[in-house]
């Protein structure tokens, strides 16, 4: 019996912990921010880094994934003579959901996995301790960088990725099947509001972008100096992004759509 | 890599990033045409709103001409107040009416607007008294059914009860 509330004592006290750790790395990390922009190069070429070599998963999956819905859309619409409706609920689809979503699921797996791994590297080989010794600040010059630039390319990324998706969807229903290209692009535009919906996607893909950052530079400047160590960081960076994701698109969602 | 092609290469991300803005916002939404241009507001009471929504459209032989911006109730005529958002380039005479219709035959509800002749234009801030309520079916059916009993109540002419009582 003492034994199990002291465990549940010690339990909650690990969870707590492990809370107040990831409440002081945030407060050091945006505390950074401003140090980071004043050397805005370091962030560019993160966002190179993140950004620029994520675009080509992104745009094929968004294309793929614009293709599918176009053709599942399709087969069900045909049967209430609704085909013309599709393009408007691929874009609703993509730019509410799908678009923020599934970008930020892959940009979990694509740029917070590798910055998990370089940051845990980064400190198994003493490097980030070298550097404190230089008096250069790890916080200010390696991993601010990488937190801003993952804010900043995520939502360019998944506006891209629900533009392609649509150009997809265009593809697949008019060129393929035939849906009237008129239609297609008018009953869109009645139905799409810039603010509600594409606005919405946006604060979406910024949210999804800061949790993913944070979560893989928390899990590599975090993680055990060890080769095992490492390894346990990238898994653990894509197990608590990508649920954290889901979770808070739930709560985005709830928040942002439920008036009609 | 150098410094300055890894600049140019974000820039160009950056650049995409703003052309897929653009084409979410001008190609597949509607802020092309008015969202929040220049308007002017008019307040119209109806019986029944029926199944109308907030940002359906406003339209005058057929053309959209603005967008309902709120809905609520009068609570002391019991009626729906509704306003209409009018784009201010197109302006209706005084004694125009409105009515709430409905595009195709389970479409979206839309209010339709037929000018008048005065020779006064409606100003922002206006109230409209002329209107005519959405259909709804139930009470079509149970008024068409009403009067088929009738109908059937009265063909036997002299052996009908009512009229039975006044002679």
């Amino acid at each position: 019996m003492t034994g199990l509330v002291s465990w549940l004592g010690q339990r909650t006290l690990e969870i707590l912990r492990i809370l107040g750790h990831h409440a002081t790395f945030l407060v050091e990390l945006i505390r950074a921010c401003p140090a980071a922009l004043r050397r805005p190069y370091f962030v560019v070429a993160q966002i190179h880094a993140i950004g620029n070599l994520s675009l080509i998963i992104i745009v094929a999956s968004g294309t793929a994934v614009g293709f599918v819905l176009a053709l599942q859309m399709y087969y069900a619409l045909v049967t209430y003579g609704a085909a013309e409706s599709l393009g408007l609920i691929v874009n609703l689809s993509l730019t509410r959901e799908l678009g923020p979503v599934v970008t930020a699921l892959l940009f979990a797996g694509r740029a917070g996995t590798s910055l998990t791994a370089e940051i845990g590297l980064m400190k198994a080989g003493e490097q980030l301790a070298a550097m404190d010794m230089m008096a250069v600040d790890p916080m200010s010059r390696v991993l601010a960088p990488r937190f801003l630039a993952g804010v900043v390319s995520m939502p360019i990324l998944a506006i891209l990725f629900s533009s392609v998706g649509i150009l997809g969807a265009y593809v697949v229903a008019v060129l393929l099947i035939g849906v009237d290209s008129g239609n297609f692009w008018s009953i869109m535009q009645s139905g799409v509001d810039v603010r509600r919906d594409i606005g919405n996607g946006i604060i979406k893909s910024i949210v999804f972008g800061f949790i993913c950052t944070f979560v893989a530079l928390y899990q590599g400047y975090e993680a055990e100096a060890t080769p095992e160590g490492v390894a346990h960081g990238t898994t653990r960076t894509v197990v608590i992004a990508s649920l954290g994701i889901l979770m808070m698109d739930f709560v985005l969602t709830a928040l942002m759509f439920s008036t009609p | 890599m150098g410094k300055k092609s890894i600049e140019t290469l974000v820039g160009i991300f950056v650049l995409l990033g703003l052309v897929g803005l653009v084409f979410l916002a001008l190609k597949a939404a509607n802020l092309g045409s008015f969202s929040g241009g220049d308007t002017y507001t008019v307040t119209a009471y109806f019986d029944n709103i029926g199944a109308l929504k907030v940002r359906a459209p406003v339209r005058s032989a057929g053309v959209t001409v603005g967008r309902v911006a709120a809905i609520h109730l009068d609570p002391k005529l019991y009626q729906g107040v509704v306003q209409l958002a009018l784009q201010r380039d197109v302006q209706f005479p005084t004694d125009s009416s409105l009515r709430i219709l409905t595009s195709g035959l389970l479409g979206d509800q839309y209010v339709g607007v037929e000018p008048g002749a005065s020779e006064k234009m409606w100003a922002s801030g206006d109230t409209v008294k002329q209107t005519q309520s959405a259909v709804v079916l139930e009470s079509l059916i149970s008024q068409f059914l009403f009067n088929k009993a009738a109908d059937a109540g009265a063909a036997p002419g002299p052996a009908s009860p009512a009229s039975g009582a006044k002679k």
